[in-house]
């Protein structure tokens, strides 16, 4: 088996990022590496965007009046910054950037299964993007992200159709990464990588791909038909026409929980990872938090009703919404206990990474139990359409998903650029982000629990929300600049970082056995897998090498005996 | 995967008989079949339009040549819609069940 790893002597000089060079051989790539840092790309832009629009909005909060924006204004404000952060950002960060990269490798293939495919899925993504934009350019989009009826079809005069198609274009660039994941994860296992030696974060991949295909037409459809009834009166939201408006919120939501999910699996995925492989402990209960992925996927389309309790829908229908949202929460809660019990005497270091991770169980915890909140009928009554439910889903959207997607990419950066990015720095980031972060959103809840609705750009004049609103929109200034750090510096290590080793962490996965940057092919070498996921050396071994400062972790001897052999 | 080859004939069969449901839809749509039950009409376009999808499905898409393994994704898929039908129906059958005090 040793002659199936690389080793840093054989770290080839040809590497994914140098093998080729020129605009045209990224343009027209197949490689899965260089797909991904396409999407890295994309994804960076739009979050950048959303960012902007995000601030506005925290400005616009800092007084009670509306002073920096009239109303139609601010619509198209918080409209925006949600289709391009639940659109463009949050649905494909983690998977198209990270599952693209490291799904292959993580599974010992040389490439997914359908690499033209893959490309084809990012120039679907930036064209639906760029409809996007060419929307906001035009003159925007009103309706907030949900595209709800009657007003998106029959009153909105902004530039629904054209918001709608970006939004419907770039469905299709999901639907085809999901394909890919299934059918590489299927048949392109390395021999002897058998489905319960996989790294969870192909597990998480995997159910999320599920959500893609399953869910992803319908809101392709929804959208369509909010076009077809606002240029041809087709009739079927309208209730003047037989139509029904609840109709278009049982379709949109049939995908948009789930939605969610494609949103915080992949993020969950990467939580795994980190907390097992920074314990240096196999994960507590594999199966379980495996399985666990799979549940949600499933049951997360049982749930769509929670978000209609007020919207008419039928009592009776919505307790068995609210029920099944209850039972939903389950397979979440089993991954935060899972992921402390890894913790419990397991030995942790704290690298950036490991504080992403850790950042986010206690915020996705707070996120899920007020969740259950909302999905409790009576509360939800009380505190629908105000900020509690903002805060709710910005702890497990930024709380989860970000959190997620920051830590992984800090932790495979130096897979992904072959530099180390500055462990210091990376650290003060992540804490800054942390206090931002929570400095942001919690004041929402109390002030969303007072009453405070969202959606508007004024609010009364209660000096105690005004207060609360200060807190958030200062905590939205440190996030802000939180996040530029990491921009800096992870651009800055492309060049100026030291070079990585093989293994920098000293990990087994197999994506840790091939060079950093790793080759085009992936492995030199098809490796033959014989040791189980998260398989580390014995304590005792450990006390022998001691613990590592991270800034020698680059010299760590990656042949390291304890997780070469099996 | 094997290929299996299917005859130009089957496709244009296939064709005229998705031409001849559009034209069934059509016509049933200026009758007016309540005589029969009411919303009648509704169940004829659906039944045509539902026939229609599963010969494109089996033909136009293979699946009636596929695997097994194709077979239960598209089962699944239907699975799903079925889902979200019923879900859905659950609130519109249910909204009348309470009277509410007026
Ligand atoms: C523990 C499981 C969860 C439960 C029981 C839950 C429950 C709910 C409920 C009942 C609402 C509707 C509140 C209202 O509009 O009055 C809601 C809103 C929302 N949730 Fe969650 N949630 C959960 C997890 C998540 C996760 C993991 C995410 C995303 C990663 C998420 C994202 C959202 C979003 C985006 C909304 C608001 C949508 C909107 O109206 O704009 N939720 N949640
Ligand atoms: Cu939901």
């Amino acid at each position: 088996m040793e002659e199936t790893l690389a080793t840093p002597s054989e770290t080839p000089r040809v590497n994914y990022l140098n093998a080729r060079y020129g605009l045209k051989s990224w343009l027209l790539t197949k490689d899965h590496k260089r797909i991904a840092l396409l999407y890295l790309g994309g994804v960076s832009l739009f979050f950048l965007l959303g960012g902007i629009y995000a601030m506005l909005i925290r400005i616009e909060l800092l007084t009670p009046k509306g002073d920096l924006f009239q109303s139609q204004t601010y619509n198209k404000v918080f409209t925006q910054h949600g289709i391009i952060m639940v659109f463009f950002f949050l649905i494909p960060a983690i998977p198209a950037v990270l599952g693209n990269f490291l799904v292959p490798i993580m599974i010992g293939a040389k490439d997914l299964a359908f690499p033209r495919i893959n490309l084809l899925s990012w120039y679907i993504y930036m064209l639906g993007g760029i409809l996007t934009i060419w929307a906001l350019l035009s003159g925007g989009v009103d309706t907030g992200w949900t595209f709800y009826v009657p007003y998106s079809t029959n009153f909105s005069n902004t530039y629904v159709v054209l918001a709608g198609l970006g939004v419907f274009v770039s469905g299709f660039s999901s639907i085809l990464t999901g394909l890919n994941f299934i059918v590489t994860i299927h048949t392109m296992r390395a021999p002897g990588m058998t489905w319960f030696r996989l790294p969870l974060f192909i597990w998480s991949h995997y159910a999320t791909s599920l959500i893609m295909i399953l869910g992803t037409p319908v809101i392709a459809i929804t959208v369509l038909l909010v076009a077809l009834e606002r240029i041809a009166h087709i009739g079927i939201f309208d209730p003047r026409l037989g139509g029904d408006p609840v109709l278009f919120q049982h379709m949109f939501w049939f995908y948009s929980h789930p939605a969610v999910y494609i949103m915080i699996l992949p993020s969950m995925g990467v939580i795994s990872e980190l907390i097992a492989n920074f314990s240096r402990k196999n994960i507590f209960g594999y199966s379980f938090v495996a399985f666990s992925s799979i549940a949600i996927a499933v049951f997360g389309f049982l749930v769509w009703g929670h978000h209609m309790f007020v919207s008419s829908q039928s009592i009776y229908a919505g307790m068995i919404f609210s029920f099944l949202s209850f039972a939903v929460a389950i397979p979440s809660a089993v991954k935060v206990f899972n992921w402390s019990a890894t913790l419990f005497r397991g030995s942790v270091s704290y690298d950036t990474p490991m504080l992403y991770g850790l950042g986010l169980i206690g915020l996705f915890l707070i996120g899920g139990m007020t969740g259950l909140f909302l999905a409790a009928i009576g509360l939800d009554v009380h505190v629908t359409d105000t900020y509690f439910v903002v805060a709710h889903f910005h702890y497990v959207m930024v709380g989860g998903t970000l959190m997620g997607y920051l830590g992984g990419l800090h932790y495979w950066w130096p897979k992904i650029s072959g530099r180390m990015y500055p462990e210091s720095w990376g650290r003060f980031a992540a804490l800054i982000i942390f206090v931002g972060f929570n400095l942001t959103f919690f004041p929402q809840f109390v002030v969303g629990y007072m009453g405070m609705p969202r959606r508007y750009h004024a609010y009364p004049d209660i000096p105690i929300w005004q207060v609360l609103n200060v807190m958030s929109t200062a905590g939205a200034t440190i996030l802000g600049f939180g996040m530029l750090i990491p921009m800096v510096y992870l651009i800055w290590s492309m060049r100026y970082g030291r070079a990585a080793s093989a293994n920098p962490w000293a990990l087994p996965g197999l994506e840790w056995r091939t060079s950093s940057p790793p080759p085009t092919e992936n492995f030199t070498v098809t490796p033959v897998v014989t040791w189980e996921a998260y398989e580390f050396a014995p304590p005792e071994e450990l006390k022998v090498i001691g613990k590592l400062e991270p800034r020698d972790r680059a010299d760590y001897p990656p042949d390291y005996p304890a997780y070469t052999e099996s | 995967m094997s290929e299996h080859i299917v005859s130009k004939k089957v496709y244009f069969v296939i064709f005229g008989a998705l031409i001849a449901g559009t034209l069934l839809t059509y016509v049933a749509a200026l009758q007016d079949l309540d005589f029969i039950f009411h919303g009648a009409n509704t169940v004829v376009a659906l039944t045509i339009a539902v026939t229609k999808a599963t010969l494109v499905v089996l033909y136009f898409m293979h699946v009636r040549y596929s695997t097994r393994l194709t077979w239960v994704i598209v089962a699944a898929g239907l699975f799903w819609l079925m889902i979200m039908f019923a879900l859905t129906f659950s609130d519109y059958f249910s909204r009348g069940w309470l009277s509410y005090p007026r």
